[in-house]
């Protein structure tokens, strides 16, 4: 997949381009505010930085600890090395439970392991508890951005999707009778569920706790209802000591909404009286991107967004353009370890401008890291021949200095002399919409050469 | 602070490197380079012998295409004092991304740190904080990404702390300009090098916000430190047919002083 082509169709529409690069830069003016007002900003990035390196050159003894801890609270873990182990394991918990309808909190792990269409084929209900979690999946769509899953839809689109399956007033447009047809729909289910499901955000190793970050309490609803609660996370998602959520939940809230802190963060240490709690533990490629030492920094991502508000290419393209769980930066540097040959275009989705590299708040060297998967792909030839060949001819050009001199003489003589059409042909991509430069009649050499020479 | 005026001279050679397509396509910002060098006592040359320093290579990922061309760089710049670039972009490529290429030359990592954008030639090695010139124009300046947030030549958006901006501070000295605060200070044009072509679409939208927040907030002439950028820029411009100037920072500089009454 080329992300270059539904980008092209995504901005093939400017209005509603500018409308959704606008909606996202919302988020980052937010998080500007937010932490502007914090002069130790840059030594919570760094101290984040360091305890997410610290904990991921550890991560085997932090995993072992965090299980002996967790099962100790009364919790049972589980080991998952890909998404089909995961989605079995969730799925065997799920049936020796009977468990039948399921609440899910929003999960970036789970989506990237397609659980929700794995259950359903099993004859499970599955129901999204976030509001753009719950819009995307009615509208049978993956979510466009990691904290806004329906960031990329209007009001009134969700106005006719709820018209369509909640049974809305056609002309209930405003969102707070939106909200509260999705809260009367959801309460039922929460009622009704068998098992709720959630994501985690922070697993602390010294005390086998978990913390789960919401705005919407869905995650609260979920799991103090029915009595199984199954949470699945990445084996990244581990740091040492709780002291340590001081540091992560002051930056991810801010980074993300540009809240202080998210309006729920729940803490859960062992089962609720009476229940089950079931922690699944995921690689499913994580291990594959610790042992590739450019990309090992990725792994301390904490999920908050702020690379694709900032992302100048995200907020124009859109996040279902990337095809991939996670876009913007941040996907555009996991999704080619998975498979580099059907993501290679997305290293090439970026001008390298560097601003996620300046916004994120582990301090992951995104755009150093997108511009080390361009050589990658270029020494492993998935880059395609064309692009190849062109620079080698480049090179070999550039090499040679009277041939670089020859060659730009003559494009200086062609730029002036080719006719406009011919000039501006349809294999000129750059002049679809820009100008080529006024040719000067001298290069700078010449004129320099000249000076010296007293002429 | 440094005024223009008697002084005494820089006695240091200083290699003029002018990247490929300033040399071919905008030799009037290489001319506007000596010009201002010139004019703080700096003795410039240009050797010849060079072309390009790999960037577009390297950025597409061709290592291999970029590092017979960055040998040839360092072999024609490695005896100057000072290595002077008039872009951003190509200075931060020999500074950040030499590495890879060079690592093992004696003298390499004292080289990379004697190669400067023009500007910040100017403000930290020079010590210039002002320059004397009339530029009764309003003026917005495009914060180029690689000269922002690889070289930092100015405090970029994202970060929290003392924000400062060398380029901006050598146009503000010039008498009468009215330097424009843009909507967005530093959001990227799209030029992106081979990105411009393989994303022309979301290239071309960058742009075109970069150049409509320049011309609501009133702008006639914008500048930066990157032609490249301003090449795309001022494409979408001419195309559009619009009324704004693009010029480099360095001929504000050299105009500003002929504009001195």
């Amino acid at each position: 997949m080329n992300h270059a082509v539904p980008a092209a169709e995504f901005a093939s529409n400017p209005e509603r381009a500018h409308w959704h690069s606008e909606s996202v830069w919302f988020m980052r003016q937010k998080r500007d505010s937010a932490v502007r007002v914090i002069p130790e900003w840059e030594t919570l990035r760094e101290l984040a930085a360091q305890t997410k390196a610290h904990a991921i050159s550890q991560l085997p003894d932090y995993l072992e600890q965090f299980e002996q801890n967790a099962k100790r609270r009364g919790a049972h873990v589980h080991w998952a090395s890909n998404a089909d182990e995961h989605n079995r394991i969730v799925h065997q918990i799920l049936a020796a439970n009977d468990a039948k309808l399921v609440v899910k909190s929003k999960s970036m792990l789970t989506e990237e392991c397609h659980l929700n269409p794995f259950l359903t084929d099993q004859g499970l209900e599955v129901i999204d508890t976030d509001l753009g979690e719950r819009i995307v999946q009615l509208r049978k769509e993956p979510p466009s951005h990691i904290v806004a899953p329906a960031i990329h839809l209007k009001h009134h689109e969700v106005a006719e999707l709820f018209h369509d399956h909640l049974g809305t007033p056609r002309d209930a447009t405003e969102p707070e009778e939106l909200v509260q047809a999705a809260r009367n729909s959801l309460r039922d289910y929460f009622l009704r569920a068998d098992a709720a499901i959630t994501g985690v955000n922070f697993a602390v190793a010294e005390t086998g706790g978990l913390v789960v970050c919401t705005n919407e309490g869905n995650v609260d609803m979920g799991t103090g209802l029915p009595s199984l609660h199954i949470a699945c996370m990445g084996i990244e998602k581990i740091i040492p000591r709780a002291q340590d959520l001081g540091i992560f939940l002051r930056l991810l809230a801010r980074s993300s909404t540009g809240q202080p802190i998210t309006v729920y963060t729940s803490h859960f240490h062992g089962p609720q009286p009476n229940g089950q709690l079931h922690i699944v533990l995921v690689d499913n490629g994580r291990s594959n991107i610790l042992k590739k030492e450019q990309f090992r920094r990725s792994l301390s991502c904490i999920r908050c967004g702020a690379c694709l508000n900032t992302c100048p290419v995200y907020r124009r393209s859109g996040g279902h353009s990337y095809g991939y769980t996670l876009p913007g930066p941040i996907g555009s540097v996991i999704a080619p370890s998975y498979d580099a040959k059907q993501h290679y275009s997305l290293p090439y989705a970026s001008s390298l401008c560097g601003s996620c590299t300046d916004v994120c708040p582990v301090k992951i060297d995104l755009h150093h890291q997108l511009l080390a998967w361009r050589k990658e792909l270029a020494v492993t030839r998935v880059l395609p021949w064309t692009k190849r060949t062109a620079m080698r001819l480049a090179s070999i050009v550039l090499k040679y200095t009277w041939l670089y001199r020859l060659l730009g003489f003559l494009a200086r003589k062609l730029l002036s002399c080719l006719p406009r059409m011919i000039l501006y042909n349809r294999l000129n991509i750059w002049g679809r919409q820009r100008e080529l430069p006024l040719p000067p009649s001298h290069s700078f050499r010449h004129w320099y050469r000249n000076r010296r020479h007293g002429k | 602070m440094k005024e223009l005026g008697p002084r005494e001279p820089i006695m240091m050679r200083v290699g003029l490197f002018i990247p490929c397509y300033i040399d071919q396509l905008y030799p009037h910002v290489g001319m506007a380079t000596v010009q201002l060098l010139e004019r703080f006592d700096v003795v410039v040359e240009f050797p010849e012998a060079q072309t390009c320093c790999g960037q577009p290579m390297a950025n597409t990922g061709c290592t291999q295409d970029a590092a017979p061309l960055a040998q040839k760089f360092y072999e024609i710049f490695k005896d100057y004092a000072y290595v002077v670039c008039p872009s951003g972009s190509c200075t931060a490529m020999i500074r950040h991304h030499y590495d890879e290429f060079l690592a093992d030359r004696p003298g390499f990592s004292d080289f990379k740190q004697r190669t400067y954008e023009l500007c910040e030639f100017m403000t930290d090695v020079l010590n210039i904080e002002s320059v004397s010139g009339h530029f009764p124009h309003k003026v917005g300046v495009h914060q180029s990404c690689h000269g922002l947030r690889e070289l930092r030549l100015a405090s970029s958006s994202e970060l929290v702390g003392e924000s400062y901006n060398k380029v901006r501070m050598l146009l503000a000295s010039l008498d009468d300009i009215e330097l424009i605060e843009l909507s967005r200070p530093d959001e990227c044009c799209g030029f992106g090098g081979t990105f411009a072509i393989h994303e022309e679409a979301v290239s071309c939208l960058m742009g075109n916000d970069r150049v409509r927040d320049h011309e609501t907030n009133g702008v006639e002439i914008m500048t930066g430190v990157d032609v490249s950028c301003l090449m795309h820029l001022e494409g979408l411009i001419r195309r559009q047919h619009k009324k704004m100037r693009v010029m480099h920072i360095a001929e504000i500089l050299v105009e500003s002083e002929r504009m001195l009454p």
